[in-house]
């Protein structure tokens, strides 16, 4: 096989993507540049200016979203690496006018001050209290530390974090026991 | 902070990889988990015409296990590593150096082939594999070949990959049952990079002693660096010296600092740094003692 024809086919380089992706649940398509970030494109070609960014290189965290359910730094992924992809933003946790648990526990525990940061705070917490088993307070603070709050309003955020994990823990409880009255045969735990 | 213009391929399989690399390699920067190169991207410290994305190579992403080693795929995300039973079960000592690498959010995304490929001299990952003796497997047109630590990492920010060149999977030597081991790190803040980062093993020879021992630091040097003359010191360590492997660890920690030529930047002097790996050295060969039985 002589070289151009091991080469037809193959894809080439290219500079610019039409990018097909699920945000909050929708599915949109796009063309982009190929050096555009995750973070830009939700900004400035979705218009969700919730995801915020700092520091553009990975550090602050602010800009924090949800791919494929794990927290990840949108600054440090391009748009096209998210083809087929689910990404989920800080938009996505309020329904209408009703906040999360985990927003209203920030408000509940003074966990923001100017509210630059919250948006990836909220989205590394949703992912933890989302992965199964409720939260130790270790594991809190392992997650929130890869975030930066200059209001240093860090204890704050974690208390609220905590009441939703204990929220859970305790919402875990009570079914348990209803179930342990059920027929065995239905207990699937 | 945006990256300038460059051209993207994504290849879906190992041969459209290795192919891209062989038209573009000089060119071209392979991206991992892109937790590193991204912000020189976008600092425009590197500025690549073609950037080749790994991320489709489903391939590469594994954690396997044989009765000897254990093999992880390079574009094994470091937090799925970290979370590994056989990791932890069998190489527990790359766990912890897993888990001391930036935050979760990081290692989500954060391979561990891209780590070891990017080389920053003050990594957990190269220190981690140097101490437990890893090889690694590299790919191209031209044929596979397997390199040692000494070979492969080749000096600051330097590795024995050739532009064409891929790295596929990295091998860890499964340590004999009983093994202490300790990683231990000094950063800044939590999530930093080490200032110093120590990795100690200790072999037991089965009566309480110290029948081998491995040292290695990160944040000292140009790239992960071992001491053999610490290695020599706690292996000869002997009932009688006095204090057991406590003493032991002193005269290693000594021999460190006497042993490196850590550099001086904004974020340490290099005499921090000289006095943080003696008593990293120190607490680390505790640790794997305590963990390997190890009492004289």
């Amino acid at each position: 096989m002589s070289r151009a024809e091991a080469g037809r086919g193959r894809r080439k380089p290219v500079l610019d993507a039409t990018l097909r992706v699920r945000v909050n649940g929708k599915e949109v398509a796009r063309r982009v540049e190929v050096r555009l970030t995750l973070a830009d494109f939700l900004r400035d070609h979705l218009g969700l200016t919730g995801t915020h960014l700092g520091c553009e290189h990975g550090v602050c965290g602010t800009c924090t979203v949800l791919l494929d359910g794990e927290p990840v730094r949108s600054c440090l992924i391009f748009a096209v690496q998210t083809e087929g992809s689910d990404v989920t933003t800080v938009e996505a946790l309020a329904e209408g006018e009703r906040l999360s648990p985990l927003q209203q526990a920030f408000t509940d525990h003074h966990a923001l001050q100017c509210g630059f940061c919250t948006p990836g705070f909220l989205m590394s917490a949703t992912a933890l209290l989302e992965g199964g088993r409720p939260p130790s307070d270790g594991e809190i603070r392992e997650v929130l530390g890869g975030h930066l709050c200059r209001c240093t309003g860090y204890q704050g955020i974690a208390t609220a974090v905590a009441a939703v994990a204990r929220e859970r823990r305790e919402a875990a409880r009570t079914p348990r026991r209803r179930r342990a009255a059920a027929p065995r045969s239905s207990d699937r735990s | 902070m945006k990256p300038a213009p460059f051209k993207y391929l994504a290849p879906r399989g190992l041969k459209e990889a290795v192919g891209a690399l062989r038209e573009f390699g000089s060119e071209a920067k392979v991206l991992a988990g892109g937790q590193s190169l991204v912000p020189l991207l976008a600092m425009r410290l590197a500025r690549p015409s073609v950037l080749v994305d790994l991320n489709r190579l489903r391939a590469l992403s594994f954690v396997r296990r044989s009765s000897e080693e254990v093999t992880i795929g390079a574009m094994t995300r470091q937090r799925e590593a970290e979370r590994h039973r056989v990791v932890a079960s069998k190489v527990p000592l790359l766990g912890e150096a897993l888990r001391q690498i930036g935050h979760p959010q990081i290692r989500n995304r954060g391979t561990v082939g891209g780590s070891m490929a990017h080389a920053d001299p003050s990594a957990e990952l190269p220190a981690a594999a140097s101490v437990l003796g890893a090889s690694f497997l590299l790919v191209s047109e031209r044929g596979e070949r397997v390199v040692g630590c000494e070979e492969f990492f080749a000096g600051y920010l330097a590795t024995a990959l050739e532009p064409d060149e891929l790295l596929a999977e990295i091998r860890f030597p499964v340590p004999p049952p009983g093994t202490g081991w300790a990683f231990c790190e000094v950063a800044r803040r939590h999530g930093d990079f080490a200032l110093v980062g120590v990795a100690v093993l200790l072999l037991p020879d089965g009566s309480g002693g110290c029948a081998g021992a491995r040292v290695a630091l990160t944040g000292v040097g140009a790239g992960p660096v071992r001491i053999p003359e610490a290695e020599a010191a706690l292996s000869e360590a002997r009932p009688g010296d006095g204090g057991g492997c406590a003493a032991a660890a002193v005269e290693a920690a000594s021999i460190v600092r006497g042993a490196i030529d850590p550099p001086s930047d904004i974020h340490a002097t290099s005499d921090y740094r000289r006095q943080l790996a003696g008593v990293l050295v120190e607490r680390a060969v505790v640790q794997a003692a305590k963990r390997a039985g190890i009492h004289r």
